[in-house]
């Protein structure tokens, strides 16, 4: 299988690349081109850090690129703020749009005495019908660091307990995102990006 | 719901995991790879190699041994010692860490800590602090200072105004060595850990003086700590954070089981 990785200088990409390659993927990494995108098999967008970073997708024509191929079918997995950039926004950047994919916007946790960023192994919710969390058995864990979190809708694939419920993966058709990540979660995180890796564009939904 | 963390600690001084009391006496324990990963196979829920030297000529080796760590390791990786500049954090970011440990080098420069959260994200920076009590002090908690060079020099600076500092320079994460605790294997200084866990809003990651289970249990209750790091006590097989977790969750605390 080969993927394509978006770069968008949002901070570290090495353990995602790595998992990739554990895993058997063909990696092909790309930053301001648009052209790996428009010939890609299948797409993951990693991030670690700052929502206002998902600007680079817009400057460099990226997003509407990345778009045109979610819209040809091809599977698509953003990660952390990867996952939040296929919502409208996050609060963290109001003026900075997301893909809009998903109508919703991503929002801080809530003010309480509980910390802030959510660090650390948390346990998933998994929807029966989730084609991303297949395998994944109630009382597994995957590692979390992040302030900002998408809400529960209809697409939501799993549900975390942290302050507040909140989506932990989404998906829809092609498109599937993880609020955890998966390249630092142990088997099971492997578990869940060779799901990815696998899916064919069957059993869609 | 969210679990208290075990991470192993590998001290490491020219690319070998080394152990000893106080840096002194260090024994061979083995190759970090090797080590890593068995305390990943065994439980642990984070790994942390800390250069216990960190000298310049020795930056080429350290990057080779994060490199050879992170190849084949599945969770989160931290890499500390010896990261003066943002330049130094990319290159260990690079090499495969997840996060780095920074220390002396942010105390020079606080600065450091915004320029790397800036870059890599708050989550990638780890600020280390090596505090001691003053036994002399109106209040020891609240007047324990920070220090650095391994706990031997003093920098007139209060621990628990440092981490209030690093986390608004946005610090992802506190790792609080008690200097008075480590290497006792008598327990973490709970009391400590506690004040600096209630004064900041990022988790807290408690080290020094692990040696039985219950001061494990100790720091998650009374020292409110988010995590708990563990050096000699998972070392030539004492104990792994497996056993270590299922005695934990014995006792009540929220632990990742099975592991």
């Amino acid at each position: 299988m080969r993927v394509t990785v978006i770069d968008y200088k949002a901070g570290n990409l090495t353990s995602v690349l790595k998992a990739l390659r554990h895993l058997g993927a063909e990696v092909e990494v790309t930053d301001a081109g648009v052209a790996p995108v428009e010939s890609a098999e299948s797409i993951v967008l990693p991030g670690v850090g700052h929502f206002a970073a998902t600007q680079y997708l817009d400057v460099t024509g990226l997003a509407p690129a990345i778009r045109a191929a979610i819209a040809r079918g091809v599977p698509f997995l953003g990660i952390c703020v990867g996952m939040q950039w296929l919502y409208a926004g996050s609060t963290e950047a109001p003026i900075q749009p997301g893909l809009g994919h998903f109508p919703e916007k991503c929002a801080r946790f809530s003010e309480s005495h509980e910390k802030v960023p959510h660090v650390g192994w948390n346990s998933l919710e998994v929807k029966s019908n989730s084609r991303l969390l297949a395998g994944v058995e109630p009382g597994e864990f995957v590692y979390f660091t992040h302030s900002y979190k998408a809400p529960v809708t209809t697409d939501t694939a799993a549900i975390t307990q942290y302050i507040e419920s909140f989506a932990s993966a989404v998906e829809r058709a092609n498109v599937f995102g993880v609020q955890f990540h998966p390249e630092k979660s142990g088997a099971t995180g492997l578990k869940i990006l060779r799901n990815f890796l696998a899916w064919e564009g069957k059993g869609t939904r | 719901m969210i679990t208290k963390r075990i991470i192993a600690c590998l001290d490491v001084h020219g690319g070998r995991v080394v152990k000893g009391v106080q840096f002194v006496d260090l024994i061979d324990a083995g190759d970090p790879a090797t080590q890593a990963a068995r305390h990943a196979r065994e439980g642990a829920d984070e790994i942390v190699l800390l250069d216990i030297t960190a000298t310049h000529e020795g930056r080429a080796t350290l990057l080779d041994t994060v490199r050879r760590t992170a190849l084949d390791l599945f969770v989160p990786f931290t890499v500390g010692g010896g990261i003066r500049t943002a330049n130094d954090a990319a290159q260990v970011f690079e090499a495969g860490a997840d996060k780095v440990s920074v220390n002396s080098a942010a105390l020079a420069d606080p600065k450091l800590i915004d320029a790397i959260g800036r870059s890599f994200g708050a989550q990638a920076v780890v600020v280390a602090i090596d505090a001691r009590r003053d036994p002399d002090a109106a209040d020891s908690v609240r007047d324990a200072q920070v220090f650095v060079q391994g706990g031997r020099k003093p920098t007139g600076r209060r621990v628990v105004e440092w981490a209030r500092e690093a986390e608004q320079r946005g610090a992802g994460e506190i790792l609080l060595t008690s200097m008075d605790s480590d290497g006792t294997r008598a327990g973490f200084d709970c009391e400590l850990t506690a004040a600096v866990s209630e004064s900041v809003g990022i988790p807290v990651i408690a080290s020094g003086g692990a040696g039985t289970v219950a001061h494990f249990t100790d720091v998650f209750a009374r020292g409110k700590a988010d995590a708990a790091l563990a050096a000699s006590i998972f070392h030539f097989g004492v104990s792994s954070a497996r056993s270590l977790k299922e005695e934990l969750a014995k006792a009540g605390v929220s632990v990742r089981l099975p592991c």
